[in-house]
């Protein structure tokens, strides 16, 4: 499709809605829950009855303002709520709570990640706080049943400035964006539960010799996975540039300016929704059942304070001073837990390379058998350094290591005392060894006439009887010597 | 002078709030509807120009709640005064599309 003189640039901006991880709603103290029954945590201000009150939640803006603060935007000195008036049967108010001219949180970037090592700066225009909607769902033919559970959740609404021009800077900063709230503990962001949804707006600016032509901007709404995402915008890009060959002087923004499309799963395209008419008519104004928030410097700093080292400038120190790939950097920089335990074992003074093989190695293994975070499978960070310095100092061989890293996972012991207790130290006593030999080679005839016959089963055979005397080592021999003792007594 | 409330305004009104209106009562709120914001003109011959916007009628700010669960009411109570239910659920005529 792409046609080579044409120079084409996606201009992509992206709004994501992330639903705060609060006990209670934003103006409620009902519980803020997913996959309960329809209508168990509501009252009467998250259904709208008549004269009911709202009470702002602490720990909601609290959880924005640390949002905003990692995402490097100005937090409001004052801030305000507005309503956004429109009907629909999953807005009881017929109003939602929003923010409209004073953001909470406004002029922000986020440095993202890029697979080739280098990074790409998104500009965040604003972040406010607003209540989610309940739910409609279509069951009966004639009917849609709203189960308002989901009204008056908090919701933090992002929006960046059109700053991303590939498909991949677009995933990658979804992904970013994601990490970062988990990272801050601000959201669950779990993607099934519609926790985090995106609403990306995609146009095209192509260049035909020194012409410039802008195409119409599509807005794409509520896109509930990366994967919808990715193919969205994808499609997008495609769509777009293919209805500007066909009319490239009518198929411009100045004429057609904006469209709402929306995503069809199941045809993998977007598709035009037309307009409600006079949909946005929003007619925004003060709310004044709520008093405006005041987030003074005091406050500012001490949730300041509680913003650690952020995953991209962990994944900067891992790149640069461990000499990280970025893919293992990546992985280490999921969640905070699992750097801090790599950091710890290197502050014993444990080699970085190591721990990393380890945790990447028996601990992703173990994290992905048992469905868990890297961190949580129950090593700590002293425990990883001493196994690294024991196996550095040659105390324990590479397959002892791993073993160990296992059991370490079940037990507060330190890995000198694990390797003691089963027997994993590295053995280099070759009397030792010379005994395991000798009982090998008496319990396994054919595979020592296989051995030494010369024959296509000499090689195979070699292999079993070393791996044999490895097991009666419990793995605590070098398998190196083990060879040589064993080429010795089968006069190789 | 205060906007127009005109007929047509007062039909695009009632139509984004969902209210059927009669020509009669189009005509009848649009005169009681200018009455009201008539008003406004005479708060506008106070000269502002010093005086900061308000956000809000009362002087208050930062009136929290903090983060601890309270009660709720039972679905059956939630629903007592729906016009219209499905098991837990409010019904509605079925809506067609995404909302905003």
């Amino acid at each position: 499709m792409m046609r080579t003189s044409d120079d084409i640039l996606p201009v992509v901006g992206l709004e994501i809605h992330v639903e705060l991880a609060t006990a209670t709603k934003l103006f409620c103290r009902c519980r803020n829950t997913f996959g309960d029954p329809p209508n168990t945590h509501v009252c009467p201000v998250c259904i709208g009855l008549p004269g009911a009150l709202p009470v702002m939640n602490r720990r909601a803006v609290e959880l924005s303002m640390k949002v905003g603060l990692a995402l490097d935007c100005k937090v409001a000195d004052y801030t305000k709520w507005d309503r956004k008036n429109y009907y629909y049967p999953d807005l009881p108010k017929n109003y939602q709570i929003s923010q409209y001219d004073l953001p909470l949180a406004a002029d922000g970037r986020l440095e993202i990640p890029l697979s080739d090592g280098s990074t790409h700066v998104v500009r965040v225009l604003r972040a406010h706080l607003e209540e989610d909607a309940g739910k409609n769902i279509h069951a009966a033919a004639a009917h849609t049943g709203v189960d308002l559970n989901r009204s008056c959740v908090p919701l933090l609404e992002i929006v960046s400035e059109p700053d991303m021009h590939s498909v991949e800077q677009v995933l990658g900063y979804a992904r970013a964006m994601h990490r970062l709230v988990r990272w801050l503990g601000a959201s669950e962001a779990n993607m099934q539960m519609g926790q985090m949804r995106f609403e990306p707006n995609v146009n095209l600016r192509i260049k035909r010799g020194d012409v410039e032509f802008r195409t119409p901007i599509a807005e794409i709404k509520n896109l509930n996975s990366f994967r919808a995402l990715e193919r969205t915008v994808a499609f997008e890009i495609d769509r777009q540039y293919a209805a500007w060959l066909e009319d490239p002087e009518g198929f411009s923004i100045d004429k057609l300016g904006k469209q709402n499309r929306g995503y069809d799963d199941d045809r993998e395209q977007t598709v035009f929704q037309r307009e409600k008419e006079e949909a946005h008519d929003y007619r925004y104004f003060p709310d004044p059942d709520l008093a405006p928030v005041v987030m003074d410097k005091s406050w500012r700093d001490s949730v300041a304070a509680e913003i650690g080292e952020l995953p991209l400038a962990r994944w900067k120190r891992y790149t640069e001073d461990y000499s990280l790939s970025p893919e293992e950097a990546d992985a280490l920089t999921q969640d905070p837990e699992t750097g801090d335990i790599l950091d710890e074992a290197v502050d014993t003074g444990a080699d970085a390379r190591r721990g990393v093989n380890l945790l990447l190695g028996r601990g992703a293994a173990l994290a992905n058998e048992r469905g868990c975070a890297i961190a949580a499978v129950g090593v700590t960070g002293g425990q990883l350094g001493e196994l690294v310095k024991m196996q550095d100092a040659g105390e324990v061989n590479a397959t002892a290591a791993a073993r160990i890293f296992d059991i370490l996972t079940e037990t507060d012991q330190s890995p000198r005392e694990v390797a003691e207790r089963e027997g994993l130290l590295a053995v280099s006593d070759s009397n030792q060894i010379e005994q395991w030999v000798e009982q090998v080679i008496e319990a396994s005839p054919q595979a020592v006439e296989d051995a030494t016959g010369g024959g296509k089963k000499q090689k195979g055979a070699f292999g079993f009887l070393t791996g044999q005397v490895m097991q009666l080592s419990k793995g605590a021999a070098q398998p190196q010597e083990v060879q040589q003792i064993l080429r010795q007594k089968l006069g190789l | 002078m205060a906007k127009q409330i005109d007929i047509d305004l007062v039909r695009h009104v009632g139509k984004l709030s969902r209210i059927e209106l009669t020509d009669e009562q189009v005509r009848t709120f649009s005169r009681q509807l200018g009455e009201i914001i008539g008003y406004f003109d005479k708060l506008r011959e106070l000269d502002t120009d010093n005086v900061e916007p308000m956000a809000h009628a009362v002087e208050l700010t930062n009136v929290f709640a903090e983060d601890a669960p309270g009660e709720s009411l039972t679905p059956e109570a939630a629903l007592s005064n729906a016009p219209d239910r499905r098991d837990d659920m409010f019904q509605v005529p079925r809506i067609i599309g995404t909302g905003s």
